[in-house]
């Protein structure tokens, strides 16, 4: 789960554990290779990586059918209980105040009012069933519901040439996603769990489900969004996550 | 001198060997991240340093390796190389050669002549690293690959795949480096492509 990501925290790519190579050598043929090279902590080595990461965000925005539905599963498949994962552990889960809670919009859209939740509580909403894929390779199924989030950005008169769409959320933690992804039809706002209002725990008063990337590109306790050319980055992917990271 | 190995298949296979090395190295450090089974892999043997590191230098090997594999199976194939070496084979070939390699009665005469236990130790590694490909492809994107993954039991299907067939390419491996000690002239002949006095 995430919390346990917080322990690989670490500087951005860090060494390439040179040790292994030159006193535990897995393998004769590729030690004589590498025997000479230092990759240790090494900048150029950090930069052909970063560089391969952007490279392979382009290739999964190319790989990217916008039509493509993720699968979705019987009730019977769903993972109880479903996981609680964040940055934080879940003793320190943020509460977020329904009768304060407001959500603004901001950048290239029309309507910049900010939402109440009986507002977008009043709005179409839909279900899914579908698996959430963890990027430490864990996986788990759930039933999220919600409007459509394409839906949402066409009531708000949002610019969908744009790029980018960047979140803010109530625990300090922001994402970005590209605005193929977004006006996905499976990507909701999802202001339920299991048919009930989203806990705090999973991110109320609501999440971005995207069952079509990894769940740290899935904002929880979004308090506001904004529409932009320019990539937002991300609290994981600006220490070194792919910032695509789609499924 | 003979040319045992040709250019191609010298250079692929280092490119190849420093690919897998990465990518082994790497995704021990993704499955720590999130163990499959009761264990993880010792640190020291991972590369990257924390999960995000791993990922990055495993989704920056992973271009190399399927080109590189891509060539070979290429070249491998419309040259005749391939069939050349690794047929005809025969599983009770196979079983005897094995048996002779055990007693240490294997002929290593001719290093262009695989025997059977070599072909299809041989063989067997291609169809893993295949296996690797195909399983990592499936878990890398699960939605836009979901025919592949279907075929694996889904993602999760897709993910005890990709670490079976890691852990059979890594017992192939390590054979594969036991046997070059036990006939190391063939290291050379991998890397020079001629054998003296062959």
């Amino acid at each position: 789960m995430d919390s346990k990501l917080k322990d690989h925290e670490g500087p951005l790519l860090a060494s390439i554990e040179r040790r292994l190579f030159l006193r535990r050598g897995l393998s004769l043929g590729a030690l004589s290779l590498l025997a000479g090279c230092d990759l240790t902590d090494n900048d150029s080595v950090q930069k052909v990586l970063t560089s391969m990461s952007r490279w392979n965000d382009g290739a999964q925005a190319w790989l990217f059918d916008p039509k493509r539905l993720a699968p979705e599963f019987p009730a019977s498949m769903i993972t109880n209980p479903f996981p609680f994962n964040a940055y934080y552990s879940e003793d320190e889960i943020r509460l977020v105040d329904a009768t304060d809670y407001k959500l603004e919009i901001s950048g290239r859209v029309k309507e910049t009012k900010a939402w109440r939740l009986p507002e977008l509580y009043a709005l179409p909403q839909v279900s899914q069933i579908t698996r959430h894929i963890c990027v430490e390779g864990w996986s788990a199924i759930g039933k999220w519901s919600g409007p459509r989030f394409s839906d949402f950005l066409q009531r708000v008169g949002a610019d969908t040439t744009a790029r980018y769409i960047g979140f803010k959320c109530a625990d300090d933690y922001y994402t970005s996603i590209d605005m193929a992804t977004a006006l996905h039809p499976q990507t909701i706002m999802a202001f339920k769990y299991a048919d009930q209002v989203l806990p705090p725990k999973y991110g109320f008063p609501w999440k971005l489900r995207i069952p079509t990337k990894l769940g740290f590109k899935n904002p929880k306790h979004v308090v506001a969004l904004f529409v932009t050319n320019e990539n937002p980055g991300g609290y994981w992917e600006d220490k070194g996550y792919n910032w695509f990271s789609g499924s | 001198m003979k040319t045992v190995h040709p250019l191609l298949v010298r250079i692929t296979h280092w490119v190849n060997a420093l690919a897998i090395l990465v990518m082994v190295t790497s995704g021990w450090k993704i499955y720590n991240a999130s163990p499959l089974f009761d264990f993880a892999f010792p640190d020291d043997l991972t590369l990257g340093g924390w999960l995000a590191g791993a990922l990055q230098w495993h989704f920056a090997a992973m271009w190399i390796l399927a080109l590189n594999g891509m060539i070979y199976l290429a070249y491998g194939i419309a040259s005749g190389h391939l069939r050349r070496r690794m047929l005809p084979i025969s599983p009770r070939a196979m079983l005897g050669d094995v048996f002779n390699a055990l007693r240490g009665r294997l002929a290593h005469d001719d290093l262009s002549v695989y025997n059977a236990a070599q072909k299809f130790a041989y063989l067997v590694a291609i169809a893993l690293a295949i296996g690797l490909v195909l399983s990592g492809l499936a878990i890398w994107k699960p939605v836009q690959f979901y025919a592949l993954a279907s075929l694996m039991g889904d993602y999760e299907g897709a993910r005890l795949l990709h670490f079976f067939c890691m852990a059979g390419l890594v017992l192939f491996v390590v054979v594969h480096v036991l046997m070059v000690l036990l006939v190391p002239k063939t290291f050379l002949t991998m890397i020079t492509g001629k054998l003296k006095n062959g």
